[in-house]
Parts: structure tokens; C-alpha cells; sequence
């Protein structure tokens, strides 16, 4: 049995659900609504386990689910050389968000990655403490502000209303998803000019290390021609 | 990779050279404040080093390394000068899939000394040199002081020099700076809006403020910008020094004769290379052959940023394998963390685990 991993709720699931559908795969909850047990028709060998998106890179890294839907912003963020321990089989075209940083519009001098390292500079020498950056995101965001030659900062961690930290002072500036910016301007944020870090949407992925043998590359090569993509060397 | 016995096996013979050369011996608790740590390196740290919690002392991490705690402990009383010596584990997280270790030994060697600084720094690199020496390893040096030297010595703004030497250590970064600065890069596009819109003295945001930062720092920032704008780019051939600077890669006597030439039109360099001169005289006369001592001036810039003048480094022939000892002169940080009080220091590491995995495969 090949096992396919995807979120167990809300409209990713239902997007999820669809995706595989239009390619004749049915995916449905099996039992009641409330019950997280999945049921597949249409497809030899393939079993559905529904799970929270947020935990799907940790069982796909675990080899515990052989083929799973997630975020590709979480992929990247919750497993160290992502590449090497999942397989990007194809863009789903749906959940999309970027990951961007965003400081306060209040100021002017700060459009740039450059301003920001400036700031970030300025900041601490008035504040004795770092330029706090609210985010879930703690790998991209380091790598990103690394590679970048950003100073000076400290990651704090935030899990929810993000935008709203830097008015509850706990943070100075944010680094999170969004996808139209309305959050972002209610709360008097803008995004900088170079500060796109991940642009993400729904991606499937095979997992390099889940035990591949007794027919499994049969039933993923019978998937890959139903779904239209190329079967990845694993 | 050596069993964790030989390499503590390994580590008490390092151990007892370096008592027999003086040092007192210390120890370092393996869990330490988190604050400190992050105050002193920045977010990369967390990249490199395990977080812990702590229920009552708050975030802990695994002791990264042991400079930190050794030079909190003589700030807060050694003597002067003093010799320590220390060995344990250090922890470090691995980002990537691969073979390099997160938990191995380290065995180190500091001097804290306000005397002849060139001499300790020799006497640093030739206790080291002389231990690895039947491992054929090859050693490279350099002085982040000299580098220093010369982004002080340039003819521009402080603004400009101090975000320099702020980014010493991430050298894409420096370069990029180095570009602008020097009128090499075009001003960004937002940049350049910015800086009409103060011009023509319209409204720059009707956004509320938000968050810690003050309107006067903003203000400050916009002020110094414009000064910026208004100050003609570092001299190109400023900028084209400091790049042949940087570049510098011969070895000693070679490397010396050149910074001798530069400093002609670099006189800030000067002092500094006049040190490099002491320094190697006080390496020949511990008996190290300097004619075949590598030197790369932009040695140690991509290393945790707290060496600032000479720095070393020991490499086996695999390209693949960690230093196998590295060290280096860290005055600042003696500042940052002698609340008031400074003094010289000079030190280093060796890594037992890496010397027995060497003299396993002769």
C-alpha cells in the first residue's frame, strides 16, 4: 500500500480533494464528517490518511507516508536540506501565499533589506537589545536574512496574529505568509521592495526515505501516468 | 571517526601540554544563559548551537563553544595576565545532512595578557603548530586587524565606514556596501524616491507610528541618509586598494613585502602591519618556518564574528574536514563582556577527535 498524506480539513482538503478528482481519483472522508479516516476509489494500492498540514513534512521526512500535500513554505521551513529528503512531484496551483517580511509604514527610511540591516543597527545601539522579527518561519527566515547579510536581528516567535505584534511592542517588524496584504495594511504594515522570501503554494511530495519496495514504485508509477507527472527517481 | 574514548584519550594529552605550558586549567558549565550567547552572535548562533528551556533561568543553550564562559571567568576576577586551559564537549547543530559532528571535544589554549601582544599571539600559534606538527597539516593566517585598519583609514563618512566594518564578516554583504559606497552600484529605486520626496519636503508617510522604534530615530535615519546622498562616493582608487587588500593570498614574507607597498597609500594600515612584522619575527624565533606560512588577508572573515586581529587556522588535506584547530586574537570581546574592563586575549582550539582520526589513518 502506498500511503498519500493531505490535509484533514478545511478548503485545502477540499482543494486537495478536487485536484485528485479532476484526475480521476477520489478521495473522500471515510464515516462522518468528524471522522479523520480517508477512503480513495479509482486507484489500485493507494490508501488516504488525513493529517494536520503542519505535520505532513515530519511524517513524510519519517518515511511514515509515502506521497503527501502540504504547504511548500513548510516543507522549507520544518526540514533541513528539504531536497534531500522529499521529492517535489508537482505544484498544485492552489494555496498560494507569499512569505514576506513587513515593517511598520510609519517608517519612511525603511523600503529595503539594506534599510532594514541599517535599522536593525540604528535600533540596537538606542535600544541595547536586537530588532525583534515576529515569525513562525525560523529556518527560512535566518537562512534568508543570512544569505542576505542581515544584522543585528533576533527572531521572536509568533504562532498566530503576527501582524499584530509590532503594535503590542513584542516585535519591531514581522516575517509572514500572506496573500492579498489586506492584513498587512489594516494593521499598518508594508512589505519591503526585496523582501519576498518564499512564494508557496500546495505541492505534492514523495518522501525518499518511506520503504519503496514490495510494488510501491508500481503503484506510484500507475499514479504518476493517472496524475499526469513524471515518477521521481527516489 | 575515532571512538569517543580515543578522542579523550587524545584530548588529555593536549590537556597536559598545554599545563605544561602554563596554563591553569578550568572548567565551563555545559549549559549556558542563551542571552549572552545571542547578544554576542546574533540569530546565526541558533543555527549552530542547541536551545534549551530552562524552567527557572529561561532559555539555555549547550555550550557552543568555551571562549564565552572562559572569558566571563577571568573578567570576573583572573589574574593578570593568566593562562587557562580548558577541554569538554562543545555542541554544535548541523543544518545539513552530513557527516560533521554535533557533539565532539574541544581542547583550548587562551592567554589573557596586556604585554606584547605579537609575542602571545606567537606564542598561541607556535604551542599549536609544534602539537600538530606530525600530522602535516597546513596552516593559514591572517589579521582582520589590518582589514579594519584600512576601512577606518578610508576618506568617506563615519556613517559609511562604520556599517563596513559592521559587515567584516559577511563579506556578500561588505562587497555589495563597498559597491554603493563607492558609486559603483546605482542608487535603489526606493532610494532614490525617498530622497526627492524629502528634497520637495512633501509628507513621507501619514501612516500612525507604530512600535518601539521613535520618530526621532527615524528622523535620525532620514538625516543621515541625506548626508549620505549629498557625500561623493569613496575615491575609486580607495576602493580598489582596499579589494587588492582583501585578495591578498601569498605567503608570509610575500604577503608582508605587498602590505608594505599598500600601506605607502593606505598610511592607516600602517600600525597594523608594523604588528604583522613583530608577529612574524616573534613566529621565527619560536622557531616556525615563515617562509612557507600561508597568509590570506580575508582569513577568519567568515568565521563567528569576534576575532579582531591575527587569526589562524590548521587543515588537513581533506577539503571535506572541519579545521582541525583554529583560533585567534579577541580584544573586543573582552569589552563587550568585561562590563567596563578590557583586556587582550589571544587563543584557540584543537579538535582531540580529529587529531586521533588523523594520526589513525598515518
Amino acid at each position: 500500500m502506498l500511503k498519500l498524506g493531505v490535509p484533514s480539513k478545511g478548503r485545502l482538503m477540499e482543494q486537495c480533494f478536487d485536484w485528485f478528482g479532476q484526475r480521476g481519483i477520489t478521495l473522500r472522508k471515510a464515516g462522518s464528517d468528524r471522522e479523520y479516516a480517508g477512503a480513495v476509489d479509482g486507484a489500485e494500492g493507494l490508501e488516504l490518511v488525513l493529517l494536520s498540514a503542519g505535520e505532513i513534512p515530519r511524517e513524510l521526512a519519517a518515511g511514515r507516508i509515502h506521497l503527501g500535500v502540504t504547504g511548500s513554505d513548510l516543507i522549507r521551513d520544518k526540514l533541513a536540506d528539504w531536497d534531500r529528503q522529499v521529492a517535489e512531484l508537482a505544484p498544485l496551483g492552489f494555496g498560494h501565499a507569499d512569505l514576506i517580511i513587513a515593517v511598520p509604514t510609519s517608517w519612511p527610511d525603511v523600503e529595503t533589506l539594506d534599510d532594514l540591516d541599517a535599522a536593525a543597527a540604528q535600533f540596537r545601539r538606542a535600544h541595547g537589545h536586537r530588532l525583534r522579527i515576529a515569525t513562525k518561519y525560523h529556518r527560512l527566515v535566518r537562512d534568508f536574512l543570512t544569505s542576505n547579510g542581515v544584522a543585528d536581528y533576533q527572531l521572536v516567535d509568533s504562532q498566530g496574529a503576527t501582524e499584530g505584534t509590532v503594535k503590542n511592542l513584542t516585535a519591531e517588524a514581522i516575517a509572514d505568509i500572506t496573500s492579498t496584504g489586506e492584513t498587512l495594511r489594516a494593521n499598518h504594515l508594508k512589505i519591503l521592495a526585496d523582501g519576498l522570501i518564499h512564494q508557496s503554494q500546495a505541492t505534492l511530495y514523495a518522501a525518499r526515505s518511506a520503504d519503496w519496495g514490495n510494488g510501491a514504485p508500481a503503484v506510484l508509477a500507475s499514479l504518476a501516468a493517472r496524475l499526469g507527472i513524471t515518477a521521481p527517481t527516489l | 571517526m575515532a571512538p569517543k574514548a580515543e578522542a579523550r584519550a587524545e584530548a588529555d594529552r593536549l590537556m597536559a601540554a598545554f599545563r605544561a605550558a602554563g596554563a591553569v586549567p578550568v572548567e565551563a558549565d555545559i549549559l549556558q544563559p542563551a542571552e549572552v550567547l545571542l547578544d554576542l552572535y546574533g540569530e546565526d548562533i541558533r543555527a549552530r548551537a542547541y536551545v534549551t528551556n530552562d524552567p527557572i533561568r529561561g532559555e539555555m543553550m549547550l555550550r557552543p563553544d568555551f571562549t564565552v564562559p572562559v572569558v566571563q571567568m577571568h573578567m570576573a576576577g583572573g589574574a593578570d595576565p593568566a593562562r587557562y586551559a580548558y577541554m569538554g564537549e562543545v555542541f554544535r547543530k548541523q543544518e545539513h545532512l552530513s557527516e560533521r559532528k554535533s557533539e565532539y571535544f574541544q581542547v583550548g589554549y587562551e592567554v589573557f595578557a596586556r604585554e606584547n601582544p605579537e609575542a602571545a599571539d606567537a606564542e598561541v600559534f607556535a604551542l599549536f603548530a609544534g602539537l600538530l606538527a606530525p600530522l602535516g597539516l597546513r596552516a593559514v593566517t591572517g589579521d582582520i586587524a589590518i582589514l579594519m585598519a584600512a576601512v577606518r583609514g578610508l576618506n568617506t563618512l563615519q556613517s559609511r565606514k562604520a556599517a563596513l566594518l559592521r559587515h567584516i564578516w559577511r563579506p556578500d554583504r561588505f562587497t555589495r556596501l563597498l559597491d554603493r559606497f563607492g558609486g559603483r552600484a546605482p542608487v535603489p529605486e526606493s532610494r532614490a524616491r525617498l530622497l526627492a520626496a524629502i528634497a520637495s519636503g512633501e509628507s513621507l508617510t501619514d501612516a500612525p507610528l507604530l512600535g518601539l522604534r521613535s520618530e526621532a530615530e527615524i528622523a535620525a535615519r532620514l538625516a543621515a541618509l541625506r548626508e549620505d546622498a549629498a557625500h561623493p562616493p569613496v575615491p575609486s582608487d580607495e576602493v580598489a586598494r582596499l579589494e587588492t587588500l582583501l585578495n591578498l593570498s601569498a605567503k608570509s614574507p610575500a604577503a608582508l613585502a605587498r602590505l608594505r607597498d599598500l600601506s605607502r597609500e593606505m598610511p592607516a594600515i600602517q600600525p597594523a602591519v608594523d604588528r604583522m612584522e613583530a608577529r612574524l619575527a616573534a613566529l621565527a624565533t619560536r622557531g616556525i618556518d615563515i617562509d612557507t606560512l600561508d597568509f590570506e588577508a580575508s582569513h577568519g572573515r567568515t568565521t563567528l564574528e569576534y576575532y579582531d586581529g591575527f587569526v589562524f587556522s590548521f587543515h588537513a588535506a581533506d577539503p571535506a574536514l572541519p579545521p582541525v584547530a583554529s583560533g585567534g586574537r579577541y580584544d573586543a570581546m573582552t569589552v563587550v563582556l568585561g562590563s567596563g574592563r578590557s583586556i587582550p586575549a589571544v587563543g584557540g582550539v584543537i579538535r582531540p577527535g580529529l587529531v586521533a582520526d588523523l594520526k589513525g589513518a598515518a
